[in-house]
């Protein structure tokens, strides 16, 4: 049993008591919404005549179903009209803060609110939205909820909930060039599996992990959920106190006392973990997905794996997989043609991730349709103030506003029939990106951008040279 | 817990069906519930979603495809491989299942959210070993008409002469047992104490 990590104190400091059936009630300082997965939740409340407990710790936004092109009012899209009219009806009834079109802080919702430093080191978070774990960057415990949940949380401010293992990950040695936060976490989930994590909760730790940006971070703890681990998280430092100082809701006169608490939740040195885990990050190159989970990933210049080199099971997910994405196993995949290249969302749609895709793509022509989707409209105008966005459009790609978009093709932003896509997000599940026959590669911006310019899976290490932001 | 507090009457004990057989492992949210079908405000037509894309091939139904088999229809017991419902926390998936019609999943394991909403639900979620899962799917494969016994009290599968153990977190198994997988009316009864725990929490207070 683990002993003296952040997980151990914030978990405890969150303990209401024990429930009947043995799970444990748990208090939520931090609730996040968007527009998809709430609806049902507030109905739930006006069914049972309820208000929410703690409308001042709940916050929301439109991400899933929003347009990225036009977004007058009424959208195009009746449903996505009437999903993002019943959220606004919904806070307006309820009480709680949110952040719409015309607010200039909308976006994807795991972007905005670290953004606006709605997250704090030490806060139990909730959102019904798996990649809510996302927020572990920070140093809080972050949780994924469903639906019911949700409601459960606007009533009671609190959940039933049981305390998962953990596992501390470790990360040390040198990285390669153009392998990105979301190649190691790539190369993690292919080492433990899709199903290695259920269970845990993951600590990150190490000089890899140590010396990341707060956004990189995020993009390693985003992905946790792809390896099965409902959260992961990073002990506060200087860096998060960095990044909070003067955001819109972090404490400001008394920030100096929150950084004293902050540390004193970090981990103990001596800290016991359930399990540990190194990873030596010297021979980690770019990666990318070849299959329908993000567990079915290869180094770039690595062949594609063929079904006989799996185990009985693994071998018919793995010839199911090939099938669905149109590839031989034994071949490169590294110059595989694709359609479409989609650089953003909650896992790779932050300012540094333009900033380097928009380092490859400078003085570029991408050939094939390229969607830039910012996170937010926060980061969007610092990144047009930069000229991210001249570079983007003079290489031919297309500037949009912030949504979720093509990670999950809610709006009009999907593959049609089979098309093939290099994509920055999360998921390379079938039909994921909107068509029921859509292919998906997952990869870093770096390699997006590389890919963009060649019109098919190209390696970013030979832009290299060439680079010149 | 408070005295007053009255035990909801919702207990689950049993589920007594025909099974569908549906053994892959990694099967996820995005496969029981494509994300385009869940751009509804109310979860009332996700039956007739579930595992869409898999059960309709341009525009055609996929005869065999286990959801669409005459042979299970009618079922209410779904078996199916590890990570089972691993993905987005999306509700949508396993209230498709259960308005489809399944009132139990007997998986190899379960992803934490999924697993969780299916509890909420009232949806049972018990767990056996992966030899297990394919043992049961082929015996179901052979013989469509078994009809099953998940007895929540013994943790045990019962069919015709055969018994398999099988496993599930203590707290939600008598959460069913007790009639209080519906959360919300025990969460609510702790008002005081949820108060102390907040008047705790350094964090809300700073400025």
């Amino acid at each position: 049993m683990s002993k003296g990590t952040l997980y151990d104190k914030v978990w405890e400091n969150h303990v209401v008591g024990k429930l009947p059936t043995g799970q444990t009630q748990i208090f939520i300082g931090r609730h996040l919404m968007h527009e998809v997965t709430t609806p049902q939740a507030f109905e739930i409340l006006r069914e049972r005549g309820i208000n929410a407990k703690h409308p001042e710790l709940t916050f929301a936004v439109t991400d899933h179903v929003i347009p990225t092109d036009i977004r007058s009012r009424p959208f195009k899209d009746e449903q996505a009209e009437l999903m993002t009219k019943t959220l606004e009806d919904n806070v307006r009834e309820f009480g709680i803060t949110y952040f719409g079109i015309d607010s200039g802080k909308q976006g994807v919702c795991h972007i905005i609110y670290p953004e606006l430093g709605l997250i704090l080191p030490g806060q139990l978070v909730v959102c019904g939205d798996s990649h809510t774990c996302t927020y572990g960057a920070f140093g809080v415990l972050a949780f994924g909820i469903g639906t019911t949940q949700v409601s459960h949380v606007l009533a009671t401010q609190t959940m039933a909930m049981d305390k998962l293992k953990i596992r501390c990950v470790k990360f040390n040695g040198t990285l390669l060039e153009c392998v990105t936060a979301k190649d190691l976490a790539l190369y993690m989930i292919k080492k433990t599996g899709v199903e290695g994590g259920v269970g845990f909760a993951y600590e990150f730790s190490g000089e890899v992990v140590d010396n990341m940006s707060m956004e990189e971070r995020m993009t390693l703890c985003n992905l946790v959920v792809e390896g099965g681990a409902r959260s992961g998280y990073v002990n506060p430092d200087e860096t998060t106190f960095k990044y909070l100082k003067d955001k819109h809701y972090a404490p400001k006169e008394d920030f100096e006392k929150a950084k004293e608490y902050w540390k004193f939740i970090a981990s103990d040195k001596d800290a016991e973990y359930d399990d540990i885990l190194n990873i030596d990050v010297s021979k980690i190159k770019p990666m990318v997905t070849w299959g329908v989970n993000p567990g079915q990933a290869i180094a770039i210049d690595e062949k594609i794996p063929e079904p006989d080199d799996f185990n009985q099971k693994e071998k018919e997910e793995a010839e199911d997989a090939l099938e669905y994405m149109g590839l031989k196993g034994g071949i490169e995949l590294q110059g595989t043609p694709v359609d479409v290249v989609f650089i953003g969302s909650c896992t790779n749609g932050r300012l540094s991730d333009l900033e380097a895709a928009a380092k490859i793509l400078k003085g570029k022509k991408v050939s094939v349709k390229t969607l830039v989707v910012p996170g937010s409209e926060t980061l969007k105008r610092h990144a047009e103030q930069m000229g991210l966005d001249k570079i983007f459009i003079e290489a031919g790609a297309e500037w949009r506003y912030p949504g979720c978009s093509m990670c999950l093709g809610m709006n009009p932003d999907r593959l049609k029939g089979t098309q093939r896509s290099a994509s920055t997000s999360n998921r390379n599940f079938k039909g994921r990106q909107g068509s029921p026959t859509g292919r998906t590669h997952l990869m870093s911006p770096i390699t997006a951008a590389a890919t963009a310019i060649d019109g098919k899976i190209t390696d970013p290490r030979k832009y290299l040279e060439e680079e010149s932001l | 817990m408070t005295d007053q507090f009255k035990i909801p009457e919702k207990t689950i004990t049993n589920i007594i069906g025909r099974a569908i057989p549906k053994p892959a492992n990694d099967q996820n949210t995005d496969d029981i519930l494509p994300a385009r079908y869940m751009k509804e405000i109310t979860f009332k037509k996700m039956g007739e979603y579930v595992y869409f894309d898999e059960r309709f091939k341009e525009g055609k139904i996929v005869k065999e495809h286990p959801f669409n088999d005459e042979k299970y229809k009618g079922a209410t017991i779904l078996i199916a491989g590890a990570n089972y419902g691993c993905g987005s926390s999306r509700e949508h998936a396993p209230q498709a299942l259960h308005r489809f019609g399944i009132n139990a999943v007997i998986a190899g394991s379960f992803a934490e959210i999924f697993a969780g909403n299916c509890a909420s639900l009232g949806l049972v979620g018990i767990v056996v070993p992966p030899e297990k899962i394919t043992m049961l799917a082929e015996y179901v494969e052979q013989k469509p008409s078994t009809e099953f016994d998940i007895d929540l009290a013994q943790k045990v599968i019962r069919y015709d002469e055969h018994v398999v153990e099988f496993d599930m977190p203590e707290g939600r198994r008598q959460a069913f047992l007790n009639g209080l997988w519906d959360a919300m009316a025990i969460l609510e009864q702790n008002e005081g104490k949820i108060k102390e725990t907040a008047a705790g929490l350094p964090y809300l207070k700073f400025r």
